[in-house]
């Protein structure tokens, strides 16, 4: 009998805390098989930060380091220089990454680090309930944007994937989403050759995933995945930022 | 910097905390220039890279603690160091490796503060030190050079007692030690036998084990159960490395106390003051954690009166109050940083006989 | 033996290159060194002064209020510090930039010796700090002359070692100049 569907070994056999719809599982799922498809799994070392993603290592099954909010990039980067034969990835939200780890972020990028980065847009602090992000899109409401985020007083959204592109440390930046069997593959692709480009130590690989926060959205699971289609990709335009196989 | 045929080496302080984790066998440093602690950084960005060491001058305080946290995780030994608004910020990252017991040791040469403050040679950073200096309610390890001597065989203590406790590891000085230069012996690193990193997230791949380091404790009782882990380890290190150094206490009518630079100018002070013939002894505190509580009640058994001397309006002073008897009185003086902060021995003979006057009149010659 | 002895002066004196001689011939000879610099926020320019501390046993403190030996190498160390010599002790003076008049400390010895016009003469103004360290050497009887030409090899950058040989002269001048000072 032939096997067309099982859980990826790097993932534990263990149900999610995720609330219904959310996209964190799945976005888990395509990162473990990265890590099956490369055999890596064994020598890897996932970052953790802080918010919905930090209990990474109840669901992987590698050694995991927690991060202090946003300074998985930092952690990583002592853990990937003192074991440069390992493979090192931080798992990160927006809040985490864009907001108060944006220093981090940055300097690793542009120190060109070998590691790499899964970031999970989903326009909102998941974690804390749903207060308005880095990547909050403008009028969009939260809890801390009752009015709609004003551009003129927040500030727009940051555009991660972009940003990063212009350093040249890093090998590879991609934006993808996970909200339809087609962004899936296009997902699983881009996360697969992060991780390659880090085997082949190439530098820094960044993938922002735009995902769903049904709960705080204050969505059904459909309705939310429409909304990445309907108000995020306008806005995050998904696609490959920086490539240097192509430079 | 040449060996020379006595065998000693003349170093500033900085130079040696950096030689000395070369010896310790440090592998990673990271760094963020600060006066007056940038020796260190610039020693090992040229000698750490040599050996085949990691060295990055991180984005920031914050980024250079987190690398040592991510670094230390992976079971190398690593460092960082800095001054007073330096370590305010790695105080984060200094709370979460105090979560997650990971060892890793940090250099403090103080200066004056609050703020930007200046950088004259302060103590006033010894209640930050002492107190954990992070959120959550946790000790580290603090050790107070008072000499370039001291800093080399301190920072390599350092290393051993913070893998052997899995307790983050303070070396505590000040711009004076810093900036000195004395003749010192490159002591060889001690061969003792400390626990293997059976903890360490290296990957799987050989022990095919999932190790995590991490501080979230969500669990029924678990956050409980590891304060009470962690408080029955602040007092086996209170009970088995206390350090401190003791001079002609045994007669001595005052005490004086002080530690790092203070002490070393109040030890020729108070051999001045024996020369005149008063019964002056010393008591310098070298861990200030664990603080050798015992030692100052057992001398406050036959002294009763002590002389605490710190550039500061009065820290330390807490903890000898609260480790000699009751009867016991202690008596203060104090130099805040500042320009000329740090006193002369001839100016701590003074204080000296002055408070020695009080403590005749309270007890007869 | 503890020997103490403070220098100071303008910065581009070499107030600090004359501490570390003095360090090195100490370690020579086998004593223990504290080598305490003062430094300020700027880093050129302004006052240098620097303290050396060496001894058989502990050097103990190395701050010393009342110094054994000063050595002041222009006005202003003069005028702030020669008050500070402990009674018994010795104050170096570089007489070419410096006017003692007034000095009435019947309980320190003087020794003027002008310093710049001795190291102009050998060639070189910039070697006055050499001329300061034969000067205390000779005076305090705690270091030989040939230790400290030794220690320049130590206390100079290997580069600047062919300069060697003229620091060597402007030691022995020092020296043969403060000698001249105690015996008239």
């Amino acid at each position: 009998m032939k096997t067309v569907f099982k859980r990826p070994d790097s993932l534990k056999n263990v149900q999610t805390h995720f609330c219904p719809g959310c996209h964190h599982g799945s976005v888990h799922r395509l990162v473990a098989e990265a890590l099956d498809e490369h055999k890596i799994r064994s020598e890897t070392i996932g970052v953790a930060s802080v918010g919905c993603s930090v209990f990474l290592y109840g669901y992987f099954d590698v050694d995991v380091i927690e991060s202090p909010h946003g300074r998985a990039p930092a952690v990583a980067t002592g853990a990937k220089r003192a074991r440069p034969d390992r493979i090192v990835f931080t798992y990160q939200g927006d809040g985490d990454l864009a907001a108060i780890g944006m220093s981090e972020i940055i300097h690793a990028a542009n120190r060109g680090e070998d590691f790499t980065v899964i970031f999970v847009n989903n326009t909102t602090y998941g974690m804390t309930g749903g207060q308005m992000a880095p990547t909050t899109l403008p009028g969009q409401k939260t809890s801390t944007s009752p009015y709609g985020r004003d551009v003129k007083n927040d500030g727009a959204p940051f555009k991660m994937a972009e940003l990063l592109a212009q350093l040249e440390g890093v090998a590879f930046t991609a934006r993808v989403a996970v909200n339809n069997p087609k962004n899936v593959l296009q997902a699983k692709k881009m996360i697969s050759t992060a991780f390659r480009y880090q085997v082949e130590k190439k530098g820094f690989s960044f993938i922002e995933v735009l995902a769903s926060c049904p709960t705080n959205w204050g969505m059904q699971p459909l309705a939310a995945n429409q909304r990445v289609s309907d108000e995020m990709i306008p806005y995050f335009p998904l696609g490959i930022y920086r490539n240097t196989a192509n430079l | 910097m040449s060996v020379n045929e006595t065998g000693k080496v003349f170093i500033k302080g900085n130079e040696a905390v950096a030689m000395a984790a070369l010896e310790a066998g440090c592998k990673c440093y990271f760094g963020y220039p600060i006066t007056p602690q940038s020796d260190i950084p610039e020693y090992l960005s040229r000698e750490l890279v040599k050996r085949g060491g990691v060295f990055i001058q991180a984005e920031s305080e914050i980024g250079a603690i987190n690398m040592l946290l991510g670094a230390s995780a992976t079971g190398v030994r690593a460092m960082t160091s800095s001054s007073g608004p330096g370590i305010s910020l790695k105080q984060e990252g200094i709370s979460y490796m105090a979560g997650a017991e990971l060892p890793g040791v940090i250099v403090d040469i103080m200066r004056a503060g609050p703020g930007l403050g200046g950088i004259d040679a302060s103590q006033a950073d010894y209640f930050q030190a002492t107190r954990g200096g992070g959120h959550g309610g946790y000790r580290i390890i603090v050790l107070a050079p008072a000499s370039v001597q001291e800093m080399y065989d301190l920072t390599m203590l350092a290393f051993d007692l913070s893998d052997q406790y899995r307790i983050p590891a303070l070396v505590l000085a000040d711009s004076a030690i810093g900036q000195m230069k004395e003749s010192i012996v490159l002591n060889a690193r001690k061969q003792i036998s400390l626990p293997d990193k059976s903890w360490a997230v290296r990957g799987r791949a050989g022990d095919d084990q999932q190790n995590v380091v991490k501080s979230l404790y969500l669990g029924d009782g678990e956050m409980e159960a590891f304060h009470w882990k962690m408080h029955a380890r602040y007092q086996t290190l209170s009970d088995y490395e206390c350090r401190w150094e003791e001079v002609m206490t045994t007669d001595a009518k005052l005490i004086v106390t002080a530690f790092g630079s203070t002490s070393r100018i109040a030890k020729t002070a108070i051999t001045m003051a024996r020369e005149e013939g008063l019964k002056v002894g010393l008591m310098r505190p070298i861990s200030l954690f664990p603080f050798p509580k015992k030692a100052y009640a057992q001398l406050s058994d036959h002294c009763k009166y002590f002389l605490d001397i710190e550039l500061s309006t009065g820290q330390m002073i807490d903890d000898v109050r609260l480790s000699v008897a009751r009867d016991a009185e202690v008596f203060f003086y104090g130099r805040p940083p500042g320009a000329g902060s740090l006193p002369t021995p001839e100016e701590l003979l003074e204080q000296i006989k002055k408070f020695y006057q009080t403590v005749i009149s309270h007890q007869g010659d | 033996m503890r020997y103490d002895v403070f220098i100071a002066g303008y910065g581009g004196q070499g107030v600090l290159l004359a501490g570390n001689l003095i360090s090195y011939a100490a370690i020579l000879e086998g004593k223990n060194v504290s080598f305490f610099p003062a430094y300020g926020v700027e880093k050129r320019g302004g006052a240098a002064m620097c303290t050396i501390v060496f001894a058989d046993g502990d050097t103990g403190s190395p701050i010393v209020g009342n110094p054994s030996v000063a050595i002041c190498l222009n006005q202003l160390s003069f005028d702030k510090y020669s008050s500070k010599v402990k009674a018994g002790g010795v104050c170096i003076v570089n007489l070419s930039l410096v006017n003692t008049d007034g000095f009435s400390d019947s309980d320190v010895f003087l020794i003027p010796i002008p310093m710049n016009q001795i190291a102009q003469d050998l060639g070189d103004i910039r070697m006055v700090n050499m001329v300061a360290c034969g000067a205390y050497a000779s005076i305090s009887g705690s270091l030989g002359i040939d230790t400290l030409g030794e220690a320049l090899k130590k206390a100079i950058p290997e580069k600047n070692h062919a300069l060697i040989p003229a620091n060597i002269r402007a030691l022995e001048a020092g020296a043969e100049a403060a000698n001249a000072r105690r015996k008239a």
